[in-house]
């Protein structure tokens, strides 16, 4: 497995220009709420946003908060109340800063694991704050769970492939 | 103590900010789910994301007209022609259907049925979705400024879409009945069964509360309900896709949905409707209570010999001989009851097949009378043209036989026939002497 363990001082820790920083968050919502249901309603770029900026800068901080923005945004554009994205969100920039600040997740298939274990996590803590707190109907279901992962995993390869030409060493 | 914050400093911010988020969200659960205490910073999101929604709909659907009417004109003869025969098909069905229609107007109102009627629709365009694969629900670019209103219905040609759960000045956000906290009042069609139609995870819809002793098929079309006061009735929602048991007695019944959900481009809200009486197609004017209780009663065949005598006795004797009496009796005076002749009791009467007013059907009619007074008053209708208030007391007037019953405002060639002192003896059916 491709995925090496290293010291903080080997790790590379990127930046990004601030109309990136704000320009791709943005988009990802835009399209998102603009591609087509049938195709694209099962895809979560503001999730693999989140994933990208809080893995490539490290900074747990600065992942959570990169989460937070973009969950509470997407929270304004759904019908739910405000906050249901923005936790799971949260804690999943929180989660791949983390994890990036101790793995360099470089390569493809890499990547493909972490969106897929993010996607999870991302479901689960929304799962149970919808439920717990908003008391939503919300049904679980493994199997598509599990796609949804996988399809996000493999959009998500494309995705960070495209947005690595926007990452500036510090 | 600041070592520790120190130490865990990452950690403490992510505790805060969930805190935070936590704190925020419970406000807003506790105080409802009207979302006004958010509106404002829903609008500056939505503001922000619409209108370039829209300018790219805008431009897509140009681009999509552009092709279709000038680059893509292959085989319009031939469709033209097809769509002619369809037409004329269509036209011979429209027939039978116009029939059938007249008629059940005439059941529903002589039952004094209620029914829903949109009376106003504002065409709205998709520009987009919630941007979610949990939430099923679309923005349309129509809000505020163009007289929507939250809870109003959205339709399309297929059949219903959901309900507009957000209402901002250009867009507004509508729920689609496939999403999970979505619920619609429904009935299948041929059954009548009554239950509950809710969105899955997967934007399926499933059935609800329909018990496993029911019998349901596949295919069988459901209707809206009209229960949840949002949808209006008879609204097609889909159909029975597949009925399995499910659990606690209740069946699992997945239906199709009727409208292409996935694929709206253009809906329709529902701005007015309107809840009113049933209207007869026939004759034009308006029915009154006396004309739908002489409709109700048996006949009696004409008797022309004693027509002079007859409207005396009709307006002061039972209600049973008033619309028998005036059964078929279009070319005697009318009735002391009735004031205008086109739609008086005669005349009403006397257009009906024989069969309708035949004995026979006494019963059901008598069985129903009681209903619609029972009805009005639940749901209040009492600005209704022909209040059903009215037609109870019309008829109690004319069972009773006062003259103050259905003959009270009567125009003037009723008028002499209903004078107390009209020295005449009446010759009736029920009294030949």
């Amino acid at each position: 497995m491709p995925i090496t363990y290293t010291s903080g001082e080997q790790i590379e820790v990127y930046r990004f220009s601030l109309p990136v920083t704000i320009g791709v968050p943005l988009l990802a919502l835009f399209l998102q709420a603009f591609l087509p249901r049938r195709i694209f309603s099962i895809f979560d770029l503001p999730l693999l946003v989140t994933i990208f900026f809080a893995m490539a800068r490290r900074n747990p901080v600065s992942g959570l908060f990169t989460g937070a923005a973009i969950g509470l945004a997407q929270d304004m554009l759904g019908p739910y109340p405000i906050g249901i994205y923005g936790i799971a969100k949260t804690v999943v920039g929180y989660g791949a800063s983390s994890l990036g600040a101790k793995l360099d997740v470089e390569n493809a298939g890499a990547r493909l694991l972490v969106t897929l274990g993010f996607y999870l996590v991302h479901q689960a803590v929304f799962f149970t704050v919808a439920r717990g707190m908003v008391n939503l109907t919300l049904n679980w279901s493994w199997s598509h769970g599990i796609l949804a992962g996988l399809a996000n995993g493999v959009v998500g390869m494309v995705l960070y492939f495209v947005l690595d030409k926007f990452k500036q060493r510090t | 103590m600041e070592s520790v914050l120190g130490r865990y400093r990452n950690l403490t911010i992510l505790v805060g900010v969930l805190f935070l988020q936590v704190l925020g969200l419970a406000v807003q659960v506790k105080r409802g789910a009207d979302a006004e205490h958010t509106r404002l910073i829903r609008i500056w999101a939505v503001d922000a994301i619409t209108p370039l929604e829209g300018v790219l709909v805008r431009v897509q659907n140009e681009a999509n007209n552009l092709w279709h009417n000038y680059f893509f004109l292959r085989g319009v003869r031939a469709e033209n022609r097809q769509l002619k025969e369809q037409i004329e098909q269509m036209r011979l069905e429209q027939v039978r259907l116009t029939e059938d229609a007249a008629q059940a107007r005439r059941l529903q109102s002589l039952l004094a049925f209620k029914e829903q009627v949109v009376i106003k629709t504002v065409p709205a365009q998709v520009i987009g979705s919630s941007g979610s694969d949990l939430s099923r629900s679309i923005y349309i670019d129509k809000g505020s400024n163009q007289g929507i209103a939250q809870d109003m219905a959205v339709i399309t040609a297929g059949g219903i879409v959901g309900k507009v759960l957000r209402v901002y000045p250009s867009t507004s956000l509508v729920l689609m009945i496939n999403d999970q906290s979505s619920g619609v009042g429904v009935l299948l069609e041929k059954s009548r069964l009554q239950g509950v139609l809710r969105g899955t995870s997967d934007g399926e819809l499933i059935l609800e509360r329909v018990m496993s002793d029911e019998h349901v098929v596949p295919g069988e079309p459901v209707l809206s309900s009209g229960g949840d006061q949002i949808f209006p009735k008879g609204f097609p929602v889909g159909t029975v896709s597949r009925v399995s048991p499910g659990k606690e007695l209740f069946l699992n019944i997945k239906v199709h949905a009727a409208a292409d959900l996935s694929r709206l481009e253009e809906v329709l809200v529902v701005t007015q409707k309107q809840e009113r009486e049933a209207a007869v197609a026939e004759g034009g004017g308006k029915v009154r209570a006396a004309d739908i209780l002489a409709q109700r009663l048996p006949s009696v065949p004409d008797k022309p010999a004693v027509a002079p005598a007859a409207p005396g006795k009709i307006a002061g004797n039972s209600a049973g001989n008033a619309a028998g009496q005036g059964l078929g009796a279009s070319a005697k005076p009318q009735p002391g009851g009735t004031s205008k002749p086109e739609t008086g009791i005669g005349t009403v009467i006397g257009t009906r097949p024989p069969a309708r007013s035949a004995p026979a059907r006494l019963a059901p009619a008598n069985t129903s009378a009681a209903s619609p007074v029972v009805e009005s008053g639940d749901i209040g209708a009492s600005n209704s043209p022909r209040s059903p208030a009215g037609s109870n007391q019309a008829a109690s007037g004319a069972e009773s036989g006062s003259p103050s019953g259905p003959a009270k405002p009567t125009a003037l060639p009723a008028k002499p026939s209903t004078t107390p002192s009209n020295p005449q003896p009446p010759i009736t059916e029920d009294n030949p002497h």
